[in-house]
């Protein structure tokens, strides 16, 4: 009679022939049909913000703020008379959406009492640079859009926005990827907290020019769709003009499975997550299709299919732990999913979750919003889910849970529940989630759809004329595929580009080896190992720091010392940025010394290594006198050259 | 025939649609020396130019392309869009106050066409229900189209209809009135309608937004929610300006047709109670009256309707250095009557002394209000002032510059008597001017003040 629910968890794993990602192969994914595109975003490096003349880049903390103010987000009708998905559901909400100000990072434009001024130029500039590396179709006059957001990120409730090229295409070494589209448009608040009805922003962010690169789901594994995100970090990194550091490039990662539907990870930080999310991902998907079959099997007329409901007398419960939030408690049977919900969907999660996930954000309960008779710890004895089931007429195949929240938001409550499980019935619905650092994501919003672009009426379109665009097609950098090949050519070890690219420190290897003659193979180590192990050793280092490598070698070229001793100095030039290179020899007690001097040293040393080391062994000879000599010899003689004289 | 199969394009980019075939809605695919594009050939603006042809792409986002680049264009697909707004009936609940809405070319309410980007006025009962549902818990609703002009086109003529018409409503036993309007010159229809639809017995309420009603954030829903409350329910029966208190949406203001203006391009607390306090505050719970004496609702219908309004009033706003002949051409094309706004206490310098008196001798009414906005005339103060006295203006107490045209326009339209205009003018008809200014009817803070912004800070703007 009673139903294992851990056993349930782990054979429905099974089932859908989960494993961690390190046991995966690109066949894994190509069973289930692996699929995934990206959405990458990238703030520009502008000194103003895109459609007023606030200052970018100003972030306050979220108890720093000017004035606070309160707006809600009403759905607009589209043609048909129909509210878009998103829309609905986030009016169902009700949010009130506090914004809080700070006059230094935000104006009347931000907070929507003031119309647009004109796009900023040079946001506009590097955008179309950016566009043109990505070989896209470049317009010939900028619409501006308004693209609509409900949940509050943007206090217009839209994002201005403007297609600017489509149609492009990025190299990767196996393969191309090809483009949709690439828009520039303005940043969102930055979320401060989401508590059942009250959601707060700060607008700092909001409004700083961003691009979004959009690519077709043509990644197959999801190492290729990090591949591919950092690909196009790399490309809008080489222009110079882009800002780095936290929170300026952020990705959307779209994936699906065979028979799935794409579902959107929103705001991914770092890429190094993407192949872990994607992975969970696609296996959530594929493991619901399992558990739609198993469903439909046990319920024959889906389209007829509905919860049963009662409110729970008090006593039933009355020896349960109950969260403060829990006022009212509504009983729930859901018909035919017995081992529905401790359906495995990712590690750690279960069918269950996603009933959760969606009470927190469409019926505002906080968690824990939802007690259910499968739980893998359970929560309530067994004779009282049979008492719970018997209550709500239960039958043996179905499952019950108990909502736990404000009496006010139990109607939606109950309408997410069953919406839910419908949808369960169908597929995979199309939805965004949140993502966690373990791989993991969470519901976030029902997906939108296109039906949310209309044109900006407070903006007139820009003419983008020939002149103009073959004016920046001139002073565009390389492509990051011939980059990567070049650093092939020159030998530069593989495991060194991504510190290169990310760095944008390409230009200056090219500009070292090429005005001063260096061994590229040596620059190019230099700056991805080196600089990279140093950096990681001292605080304080930022991309401007490469300039100075560049002067580094021309000093040491100038003085005819050693390259090596760049090594050497790397670490003195970290810890005191502001010292010259003459002082950092100084404090290094550095001798320059003429090659003949060190290596009129041979014959002592070898008469020393007779006379003290009883060996007579040549490697241990040349090692013992290498040893002996090393500190002079650094910066005034090749190593290389040295051991050959031994 | 041809206008609308290519919409809004002329010139170059108009030959460019006929040499290729393709109409607005025409699905296309155009080659560039750019690259390929596809899409649904849109209308165009009739202000851009004629060198680019505007498409939606299939992600929903609108693209223009040059003309000068496009080396082929093919359509091949046609779909119009369809602008049909679908209704809803508003429902008819017994009990609740019955409130009519007049249009006047403002958008209120409105619906998207996702297609176009056409903003789609809503405003048949059905319509508005559709966009605003919570209006059907407020009252029944009638709606009725006086006229289509945009804010800064109404005038005399607009005016007189809407008097009318509201004497109309009165007759019929409505319990209140909205007048939907551009904020533009929402406050110079404020006063007109207070001078011409006098002894009301019950509220009508002028009402706008500041934020179109075709994105979320918009404060067109509320506006309109609040305005048809206190329509329906207050007991203020006054000619009223209702918007937004904060720019959060919070509550509204009940403003004095008479003392109200806006005081902001583009903020949505735009509007402002001047030398006064607003009538009352609203939210979607309750009115809140601030000021203690108002004209309350009656159950009769004794509204007098006194639709004047002469064409024959302008304003001198002065500046430094103001030649006479400014003064003398006003007189010349014939103005009856000029209303100045001086500076300061309500003054002008001596060089137009002698265009004032000419202006004088012709018969011309002349009154003096502030470009200060706030505070009384007071010409007595200095010899300038009594000398312009002296040579006609009659000072208008704390009347605003907008509120005194649109009086003296209302009077010249029944007398011209000079005694009589000057006793209409300086007699109140419903505070527009006061007697007394209470404290806190001149609040305009000081940013940077340390005390100004922590106060700021605790309040929602």
């Amino acid at each position: 009679m009673t139903f294992n629910s851990k056993k349930n968890y782990e054979q429905t794993r099974k089932a859908a022939g989960y494993i961690p990602r390190r046991k995966a192969t690109s066949k894994t994914y190509k069973d289930i049909g692996f699929m995934s595109g990206l959405e990458v975003h990238q703030q520009l490096d502008t000194r103003e913000k895109l459609f007023c003349h606030c200052p970018a880049g100003i972030y306050h903390a979220s108890e720093n703020y000017d004035a606070e103010l309160k707006r809600h987000m009403r759905p607009t009708l589209s043609e048909l008379g129909e509210y878009d998905g998103t829309a609905l559901m986030e009016f169902k909400t009700r949010k009130e959406i506090f914004y809080r100000i700070k006059n230094d990072s935000a104006c009347t434009y931000e907070v929507d009492d003031t119309p647009p001024f004109p796009m900023n130029r040079e946001a506009l500039g590097v955008a179309l640079e950016i566009s043109l590396l990505s070989k896209l179709n470049v317009v010939g006059e900028v619409h501006i859009t308004r693209k609509q957001y409900l949940d509050g990120s943007i206090p217009t409730g839209f994002q201005r926005t403007a297609i600017l090229g489509v149609e492009g295409e990025i190299r990767l070494p196996q393969k191309k990827i090809r483009l949709i589209q690439l828009s520039i448009e303005e940043d969102s608040c930055r979320e401060i907290s989401d508590i059942g009805h009250i959601r707060v922003y700060k607008t700092d962010r909001l409004g700083m020019p961003l691009i979004e690169t959009v690519t077709y789901p043509e990644c197959e594994t999801p190492e290729e769709v990090r591949q591919t995100c950092d690909y196009i970090r790399f490309l809008n990194r080489s222009t110079g003009k882009v800002r780095t550091g936290m929170g300026a490039g952020r990705q959307d990662v779209n994936v699906s499975c065979r028979g799935g539907s794409r579902v959107e990870i929103k705001g991914v930080a770092h890429t190094k997550w993407i192949p872990e999310l994607t992975h969970n991902e696609v296996f959530r998907q594929w493991s619901l299709l399992l558990m739609k079959d198993m469903l439909l099997k046990k319920i024959k007329n889906p389209d007829k299919w509905k919860i049963g409901s009662k409110e729970l007398p008090g006593h039933v419960l009355h020896d349960v732990a109950l969260p403060e939030h829990a006022e009212q408690l509504v009983a729930v049977n859901l018909p035919g999913f017995q081992g529905a919900l401790s359906w495995f969907t990712q590690p750690g999660q279960m069918f269950a979750d996603e009933l959760a996930g969606r009470l927190k954000v469409i019926a505002c309960i906080e968690h824990p919003n939802l007690l259910h008779s499968e739980e893998l710890k359970p929560t309530i004895p067994e004779e009282q889910w049979q008492e719970i089931a018997k209550l709500l007429d239960g039958g043996p195949d179905d499952a019950q849970l108990v909502i736990t929240g404000p009496s006010e938001d139990m109607k939606t409550a109950l309408e997410t529940v069953e919406e839910r499980c419908l949808m369960a019935l169908n597929g995979i619905p199309n939805e965004t989630r949140k993502s966690f650092e373990d791989g993991t994501t969470v519901f976030e919003r029902v997906l939108p759809g296109a039906d949310r672009m209309y044109p900006d009426t407070d903006s007139a379109p820009i003419p983008l004329d020939d002149d103009y665009i073959q004016s920046l097609q001139k002073n565009l950098p390389e492509d990051i595929f011939d980059r990567y090949e070049q650093l092939k050519a020159w030998e530069v070890p593989e495991d060194t580009y991504t510190y290169i690219f990310s760095k944008d420190y390409f230009p200056l290897i090219k500009q070292i080896v090429t005005e001063l003659g260096i061994n590229p193979k040596f620059a190019g180590t230099f700056f991805g190992h080196t600089l990279k192990h140093a950096e990681g050793q001292y605080e304080g280092t930022d991309v401007l720091y490469g300039k100075k490598i560049f002067k580094l070698f021309k000093y040491l070229k100038e003085k005819e010392l050693n390259l090596m001793l760049a090594k050497k100095i790397l670490p003195f030039m970290l810890q005191y940025p502001k010292m010259d290179f003459e002082s950092i020899l100084l404090e290094m007690k550095f001798k320059k010394v003429k090659k003949e001097t060190i290596l009129d040293c041979i014959p002592v040393l070898n008469d020393k290594f007779d006379k003290e080391c009883k060996k007579n062994n040549k490697t241990d000879r040349i090692n013992w006198i290498m040893g002996q000599l090393r500190e002079n010899a650094l910066g005034n003689i090749s190593l290389t050259e040295l051991s050959n004289k031994l | 025939m041809t206008e609308d199969i290519f919409q809004g394009y002329r010139g170059d980019a108009l030959d460019v649609l006929k040499k290729y075939e393709v109409r607005v809605w025409g699905a296309v695919q155009v080659e560039t020396t750019r690259g390929a594009f596809e899409g649904t050939v849109l209308p165009r603006a009739e202000n851009d130019d004629d060198q680019h042809i505007v498409i939606k792409i299939i992600t929903g986002y609108n693209i223009g392309i040059d003309i000068r680049t496009i080396t082929n264009m093919k359509e091949t697909g046609y779909k119009k869009a369809n602008y049909k707004i679908p209704e809803k009936q508003f429902p008819v609940t017994p009990g609740l106050p019955k409130v009519k809405l007049f249009g006047t070319g403002g958008t209120i309410a409105s619906r998207l066409d996702y297609r176009t980007g056409a903003v789609i006025p809503a405003f048949s009962p059905g319509e508005l229900y559709g966009a605003v549902p919570e209006l059907a818990d407020i009252c029944n609703l009638e709606t009725e189209k006086v006229f289509a002009v945009f804010s800064e086109n109404m005038g005399p003529k607009q005016y007189i209809a809407l008097a009318k018409a509201i004497g109309k409503e009165i007759e019929n036993g409505i319990d209140g009135i909205v007048v939907g309007h551009g904020t533009d010159t929402l406050h110079h229809t404020g006063a007109a309608l207070t001078f011409m639809c006098q002894n009301l017995p019950v509220p009508v309420v002028l009402v706008g937004s500041q934020r179109s009603s075709d994105r979320p954030s918009s404060d067109a829903a509320l506006n309109l929610m609040h305005a048809m409350k206190a329509a329906g329910q207050s007991d203020i029966a006054e000619v009223m300006v209702c918007m937004f208190g904060p720019t959060s949406d919070e509550y509204g203001l009940l403003h004095k047709g008479t003392r109200v203006r806006k005081m902001h391009s583009s903020y949505r607390s735009t509007f402002r109670t001047i030398g006064d306090t607003p009538l009352a505050r609203i939210n979607r719970k309750e009115i809140v009256p601030i000021k203690k004496k108002y004209n309350k609702r009656r159950s009769d219908k004794d509204v007098q309707i006194l639709p004047y309004f002469s064409d024959d009033v302008t304003m001198l706003y002065y500046y430094p250095g103001m030649k006479p002949d400014t003064l003398d051409a006003m007189v010349d094309a014939g103005y009856r009557g000029i209303i100045f706004v001086g500076t300061g206490l309500g003054h002008v310098n001596k060089e137009l002394y002698p265009a004032i008196e000419r202006a004088h001798a012709k018969g011309v009414h002349m009154f003096m209000t502030l470009q200060t906005i706030w505070g009384y005339v007071h010409m007595f103060v200095y010899d300038t002032g009594r000398d312009m006295m002296a040579k006609g203006i009659i000072p208008a107490g704390n009347m605003l510059p907008e509120v005194a045209w649109v009086k003296l326009s209302w009077i010249l339209g029944q007398t011209s008597d000079p005694q009589k205009v000057k006793e209409m003018m300086l007699t109140p008809i419903n505070d527009e001017i006061t007697l007394r200014e209470p404290y806190n009817g001149y609040l305009v803070y000081q940013g940077g003040v340390p005390d100004v912004d922590d106060f700021v800070r605790r309040v929602y703007k």
